[in-house]
């Protein structure tokens, strides 16, 4: 791979990184991330969803004119988060019970919107799936990190696991205001090392 | 990117504007009707295989089931009452799927079975949106041996299944009161569906086994 194209991935995951730089998409990170399973998966959703959209915008940027591009856009994103919804539903019935309600709201997730509009409408096929792949292994590096924070914080536990006694956990962590005040944190933290 | 031919883009014509939306509107509708098509029924079976397990939970040892019987309670729900017969057609309990709509994060439904003089056996939740760490406790709360917060084996119609805040005597979760009373409240609701519903055991159809479950 050349490393114009390593590049590109590394944008998504550190240089980018769509929630510890551009601080986008931040309903389904605070909401999914209450435990570390939820938000990898969450994140997994988001990276195939971004992926498809991606190279099927990419495809058809020249079909699509400039006026009607992000109704165009959108048609595209919500068909494949409906194909998601509809195979995590018939395949990993567990999984889809603990995120169903978020899996519609990748829709309207920016971080898709925003690759679409800002990188696959500009760029090659083969780019715009690398750019996929780079921002959605950054989501879900960065939803699983703050769900093991909050899930090791709040209840004691990581992927369910038991590292610590759950007595020590701290509710609020496992609660919204929990989920600022780690992402808070996490943010700062990546600064630092990012500037460092 | 100068490697690649690039084709003129489209300009924002009236007609080119409807027929790219057009097409791709109707490619989306294709795509999503097939994959519809294609996973309806391993979402129905997953479903059902859901519903047998919990039913299985919360039943004593059947042969078979009667096909769900909607039975009305408080006028305004109707919940499914599952009756199981042993071998020899004896009524041994019912299964109740019950619900409450006031849980922290929206509906709770449970499965909770009913042996034939009314005690509880055994309960399984179907869905819930609760708090995790906190409401999703229920799961299992309610069916820890030994504790003031085990519902087994107490019968509805004795014992008082209220929090203890309201008057009862079911310890609710720690820090999770509110979704401890709406499953109180559909574990009640399932009882009432249990005593209206006709107890005698009808002659039963042996050919309508448990695979009409529905």
């Amino acid at each position: 791979m050349s490393n114009s194209k390593v590049k590109i991935i590394l944008n998504g995951l550190i240089t980018e990184n769509p929630i510890f730089v551009l601080i986008l998409g931040m309903c389904p990170t605070l909401a999914t991330t209450s435990s570390a399973i939820n938000g990898f998966s969450m994140g997994l959703a988001t990276s195939f969803v971004l992926i498809g959209s991606n190279v099927a915008i990419s495809l058809l940027k020249n079909l699509i004119p400039d006026k009607v591009r992000i109704p165009a856009y959108v048609v595209v994103i919500a068909t494949f988060v409906t194909v998601v919804e509809m195979l995590m539903q018939a395949y990993l019935p567990a999984l889809f019970e603990s995120l169903g309600i978020f899996i519609p709201l990748i829709v309207v997730n920016c971080i898709v919107l925003g690759r679409a509009e800002a990188f696959a409408s500009k760029n090659s096929v083969i780019d715009s799936s690398l750019d996929g792949i780079g921002i959605g292994l950054g989501f879900t590096f960065a939803l699983t990190l703050l769900g093991i924070v909050r899930e090791l914080l709040g209840t004691g536990k990581i992927f369910s696991l038991s590292v610590l006694p759950e007595k020590y956990g701290m509710l609020v962590f496992v609660l919204a205001p929990g989920a600022f005040i780690a992402l808070a944190y996490l943010i700062a933290i990546m600064n630092k090392i990012r500037k460092a | 990117m100068g490697r690649y031919v690039r084709m003129a883009k489209l300009t924002s014509s009236f007609k080119n504007m409807v027929i790219s939306l057009l097409s791709i509107t109707v490619f989306s509708a294709l795509t999503l009707g097939s994959v519809y098509t294609l996973t309806k029924e391993p979402i129905e079976k997953s479903k059902t295989a859901k519903l047998q397990k919990a039913l299985k939970e919360v039943l004593p040892t059947f042969e078979h089931l009667d096909t769900a019987i909607k039975v009305p309670v408080n006028n305004v729900d109707t919940l499914n009452v599952y009756k199981a017969y042993d071998k020899n057609n004896v009524f041994v309990g019912a299964a109740v799927e019950a619900n409450s709509k006031n849980g922290f994060g929206g509906e709770i439904k449970i499965m909770i079975g009913f042996d034939k003089e009314g005690n509880i056996i055994n309960y399984s939740v179907l869905e819930q949106k609760e708090t995790p760490g906190l409401g999703t406790k229920m799961v299992d709360w309610f069916k820890m041996s030994n504790t003031k917060h085990d519902i087994r084996g107490k019968n509805p119609a004795k014992h008082r299944l209220l929090v203890s805040k309201d008057g009862g005597e079911i310890d609710a979760i720690t820090a999770a009161t509110i979704s401890s009373r709406a499953f109180l409240e559909a574990v009640n609701k399932a009882y009432q569906a249990y005593a209206n519903n006709p107890k005698a055991p009808k002659t039963h159809d042996v050919s309508s086994g448990a695979s009409n479950i529905n």
